[in-house]
């Protein structure tokens, strides 16, 4: 059932491609939320015992000549990741509603990532895995480069080249295990005992390679590029999903084939994790740029899930997932806010010019969106960070003590930085030189001549997103509960983690 | 051996043979006025002696395309398996199969061609290209030397003369002049290393070589004679640094031509290459392990290989010429496709085959929309490309796929190709020893991205600068050709997803 997602997602796209624009929106949103109900009906409907291990849901042979199938499974993880890019989809189409030029192309790249993201968090055959992998990158490169603003074709190229980079050695490491094993089933292969000198140099060239697209440190720099040349779509999806392909893969495949390698390397992942978080928040403290902010931030939450995945027990890796989701729903909310309500009608990016126009009278809704946006990155209680955050690093205490130390001093620099964004943008002390505003009008450029105030597809597709983080933030078992026993059967476990 | 036996094997070379003298004569009695009268007469009868050349052109292709269909029938209606005159003339479920792809191949050069202007003599242009798919089929069904080398001079010699047929392009002349300067050379090359195998084996059938080479040890001169046969394959594969003539051919040969030397010319020659390589020089296999090697004809193969992906990938970063820029990553292909020989063995070979196949399928789309941008523009560089996507989203959706596949982006042929060359390559040699081949041609095709993204850049992000208007209205719409591209287009989707179709034959196939 839940495998119609990506069926739907790819039907949908090839269809807009013949559909005149009026039906463009219509059929994106239609999809996606189809996509979406597909996900919440295999939440409630699928028994969480069934979720503990990688169940298989359709099975057919594709490639007998070299042992490929078309093999599709579930498990907690991938629900919550399926999930995840459900929500992200629903609102990256509402908050691309009013988008005017070549829409059926724009959502035609646009449903290619979604269906593809379906596709890796669903396969089980590596191949097919690698296939989606894969199949994510080039739309990417034309959403941003034709639909993006700043310095787009650079930024395009550069994540794609970037994500191509990473692909390579993932592809060696997939080769690898390939010939290794004589298997691509991902669940013959995690049972498959490989060598621990083979281990040692695969692992670290396959998680590395998943690293590059899940932002890991010194890797990191198409992240913030990419979000600020991207079209705000471009940017909540890529910060929503694609980022967690990278962090999905590394769990779901190099942790989980080498797991002696993973043992060997783990303190190293810590080690760049815990630089990543720290140095990219202090790094977001001085942007002017809205949406820079925003990337960095994204890479310090980033950090997180990959401290996470490093502390290798239940609840460390529990708690990577959940923030996957997590910062999924609130990186798509937090570039929603600047992106979309703030930079269209404003035009500009900047701290300081922000500062000057005291937002908050004039975008209410958005002021209030982008508060609860970003007490909800810095881990208020009560939002979907918190209880992601404070699960890794009770994770990660067990093993890394002095990450935590370190760690708690970088979460002191998130809340900083997005306090300081926060400030500047909605509350800034209205300065002499800008005009007057009212209520619901921006009034600094005057040529601008679009729909002003806060329409109501941005409202429904920013509720979504806050119920979600509120939602698991409230609540965090409605996930954990699926999560942990889907995690408790992966074989990198320390023992008596 | 009757007469009548070698023509009903040979019925397929027989049958493309005919339909040359068929085109030709066409050619000659309806063309010839035609061209007599445009240059005679004025503007009324000039009219009516265009639409009678182009009438002369469009019977001239329908003839060829049933010659090669009726030659593809003849291919299937051969035995399974048979040999003639000591290998001269082999028919296995192999050469049946590329025999078919080849005039398959043909058959959209053909379809390229009815739509060029510039071609002024369609009948003779048409009949060298079914010449060079006889030379194709020839190259394809031989297990002998001498065999091997005259259909190589039959395809040479026709090729030459295609890359040259544009008499009013100087770049076309360029191109033939090249060609055939590198081509002969390559050829003396592979004549020397042939005559040097002989004089060792006594022999020029392949299997006999074989078992020659079998029972002596490796000699200086057999080293001689098997690195000169190998150079001037590598010519003919523009394998780096035997490549020199390929930017030039493709940039300036017509664009039919260009298409037919990039992907005909290119598969029968990796057949053929495989079969000399793998079944000819078998006991001199040697070994390419990185930690390993074994003198043979492997790690020359290898070196090939290595050279040809970085300096093929890393000159095509800088062209600004779609043709040129396609024809280094056409030496960057070939270095690709060498790793499956070099991997030697079932797998390797039909990794390769599979490869260049779909290779050859890719390029000659490619072809295809650089010759409707070049009708269309009057040019083919990328900048001649920009704003495609607005002027025809089909040829550019076509494009798009052309380069994402070449890229090796999923769900395209290419990806498929990569995956089973390397997996192939990886598992041949014990512990990993080619890693760092495969290593090396994934950083390649991690290159090539960045180049084949610039030219889906100037189609998608670019705007056309010039007004488009009066260009559009020179266009007349070829439905034949469009479609032609499309079908291609499909292909490569189609071998992309269900790569099995094509994998498996050509598994069965090599036994």
């Amino acid at each position: 059932m839940i495998a119609w997602t990506i069926y739907i997602t790819f039907g949908g796209a090839l269809l807009l491609l013949f559909l005149p624009r009026v039906f463009a929106r219509w059929l994106a949103l239609l999809t996606t939320i189809a996509g979406l109900a597909l996900g919440l009906a295999a939440f409630i409907h699928t028994p969480v015992v069934d979720l503990a291990h990688f169940t298989t849901i359709v099975r057919v042979p594709w490639i007998s000549v070299l042992g490929m199938e078309y093999h599709l499974a579930l498990d907690g993880i991938s629900l919550t990741m399926v999930m995840v890019t459900g929500i992200s989809a629903v609102s990256t189409v509402l908050f691309s509603w009013d988008l005017e030029h070549r829409q059926n192309e724009f959502f035609f790249w646009l449903l290619l990532v979604v269906a593809g993201c379906y596709g890796v968090f669903l396969s089980v055959n590596l191949f097919l895995f690698f296939v989606f992998y894969e199949l994510v990158i080039v739309p990417k490169y034309f959403l941003i480069a034709i639909f993006g603003s700043t310095n787009k074709e650079y930024g395009a190229m550069k994540l794609t080249l970037y994500s191509f980079f990473g692909g390579m050695f993932v592809f060696i490491g997939i080769l690898v295990a390939y010939v290794t094993a004589g298997s691509l089933d991902l669940n013959q292969l995690a049972q498959f005992q490989f060598p621990p000198q083979l281990q040692w140099w695969a692992f670290p060239v396959m998680f590395l390679g998943f690293a590059v697209l899940a932002g890991i440190w010194p890797l990191h720099t198409w992240a913030p590029t990419g979000h600020v040349a991207a079209p705000t779509a471009g940017s909540m999806l890529l910060a929503g999903i694609v980022m967690k392909l990278g962090s999905y893969a590394a769990l779901r495949v190099a942790m989980n084939l080498f797991p002696q390698g993973f043992q060997l390397w783990s303190k190293w992942i810590a080690v760049l994790a815990v630089i990543g978080i720290v140095y990219a928040a202090a790094v977001a403290l001085r942007q002017s740029d809205l949406k820079f902010v925003i990337g960095y931030s994204s890479v310090s939450h980033m950090g997180f899930v990959l401290l996470g995945l490093a502390t290798a027990n239940v609840l460390g890796v529990s708690g990577a997932v959940l923030q996957m989701f997590s910062h999924g729903v609130i990186a798509a909310l937090l570039f929603a806010v600047a992106g979309r309500m703030i930079y269209r009608r404003t035009h500009t990016r900047d701290l300081d010019a922000l500062a000057g126009m005291n937002l908050s009278h004039a975008l209410p809704f958005a002021a209030f969106t982008f508060v609860i946006a970003s007490a909800a990155s810095i881990g208020i209680p009560g939002f979907s960070g918190f209880a992601a955050e404070i699960i890794i690093l009770i994770g990660a205490w067990k093993t890394y003590p002095v990450a935590v130390w370190i760690t708690g001093a970088g979460m002191v620099l998130v809340a900083a930085f997005t306090l300081r964004a926060l400030k500047q943008s909605f509350f800034g002390e209205a300065g002499s030189s800008v005009v007057r505003m009212q209520e619901g009008r921006v009034a600094l450029d005057p040529d601008w001549n679009e729909q002003q105030s806060i329409t109501a597809a941005e409202k429904i597709g920013a509720c979504l997103l806050m119920f979600a983080t509120l939602a698991v933030g409230v609540y965090p078992k409605l996930l954990l509960d699926r999560i942990m026993p889907a995690v408790e059967a992966m074989r990198f476990l320390k023992s008596g983690g | 051996m009757s007469y009548l036996e070698l023509l009903k094997l040979a019925s397929p070379e027989a049958i493309v043979v005919i339909t040359v003298l068929g085109v030709l004569t066409i050619g000659l009695t309806t063309g010839r006025e035609a061209a007599g009268a445009t240059v005679s007469t004025a503007q009324p009868t000039r009219n009516a002696s265009r639409r009678s050349s182009t009438r002369s052109a469009a019977l001239c292709s329908f003839v060829a395309v049933l010659g090669l269909a009726v030659a593809i029938g003849a291919v299937l209606m051969l035995p399974r398996n048979a040999t003639l005159f000591g290998g001269m003339l082999v028919i296995t479920p192999l050469t049946s199969l590329f025999k078919i792809i080849c005039i398959a191949l043909a058959v959209f050069t053909v379809l390229l061609t009815t739509s060029e202007k510039s071609l002024r003599h369609p009948g003779e242009f048409l009949a060298i290209v079914l010449l060079a798919t006889v030379g194709l089929m020839l190259l394809v069904g031989s297990e002998e030397l001498l065999m091997i080398f005259i259909g190589l001079e039959l395809l040479g010699l026709s090729l030459y003369v295609m890359a040259a047929f544009d008499k009013s392009d100087l770049r076309s002349a360029e191109a033939g002049l090249k060609y055939f300067l590198f081509g002969s050379t390559s050829s003396a090359f592979t004549l020397f290393g042939i005559s040097l195998i002989y004089g060792m084996s006594g022999t020029t059938g392949l299997a006999a070589i074989s078992a020659k080479l079998a029972t002596t040890t490796v000699q200086p001169l057999l080293a001689v004679g098997v690195v000169m046969t190998l150079v001037g394959f590598a010519f003919k594969i523009a394998a780096a640094p035997f490549h020199l003539w390929a930017p030039d051919a493709y940039q300036g040969a017509p664009v039919p031509s260009a298409a037919f030397i990039a992907s005909g010319s290119k598969v029968a020659s990796f057949v053929v290459l495989g079969k000399i390589v793998l079944l000819g020089f078998a006991p001199v296999h040697g070994s390419a392990a990185w930690h390993g090697m074994v003198a043979g004809w492997s790690p020359v193969l290898a070196v090939l290989a290595a050279f040809s992906i970085l300096l093929g990938n890393l000159v095509a970063l800088a062209q600004s010429n779609v043709r040129r820029l396609l024809a280094y990553s056409a030496v960057a292909h070939g270095g690709y496709t060498l790793l499956g020989l070099v991997a030697g063995g079932r797998d390797g070979f039909s990794a390769a085959l599979f490869y260049t196949t779909t290779y050859a399928i890719t390029l000659v789309g490619a072809f295809g929309v650089v010759g409707f941008v070049r009708r269309e523009t009057g040019g083919d560089d990328l900048s001649n490309f920009s704003g495609l996507c607005s002027r025809s989203p089909l040829m550019a959706g076509c494009m798009a796929i052309f380069m994402l596949s070449l890229a090796g982006i999923p769900p395209l042929a290419g990806f498929f190709g990569k995956f089973y060359l390397f997996s192939a390559a990886l598992r041949a040699v014990p512990n990993y020893g080619l890693l760092w081949l495969v290593a090396l041609a994934l950083f390649g095709s991690f290159i090539s991205l960045y180049y084949y993204l610039m030219v889906l850049k100037f189609i998608f992000v670019d705007k056309w600068a010039e007004a488009g208007a009066d260009h559009r209205s020179l266009v007349t719409d070829h439905v034949l050709q469009k479609s032609a591209i499309c079908l291609l287009a499909a292909a490569v989707l189609l071998l992309g997803v269900m790569p099995e179709i094509l994998a498996a034959q050509i598994l069965a196939a090599i036994q």
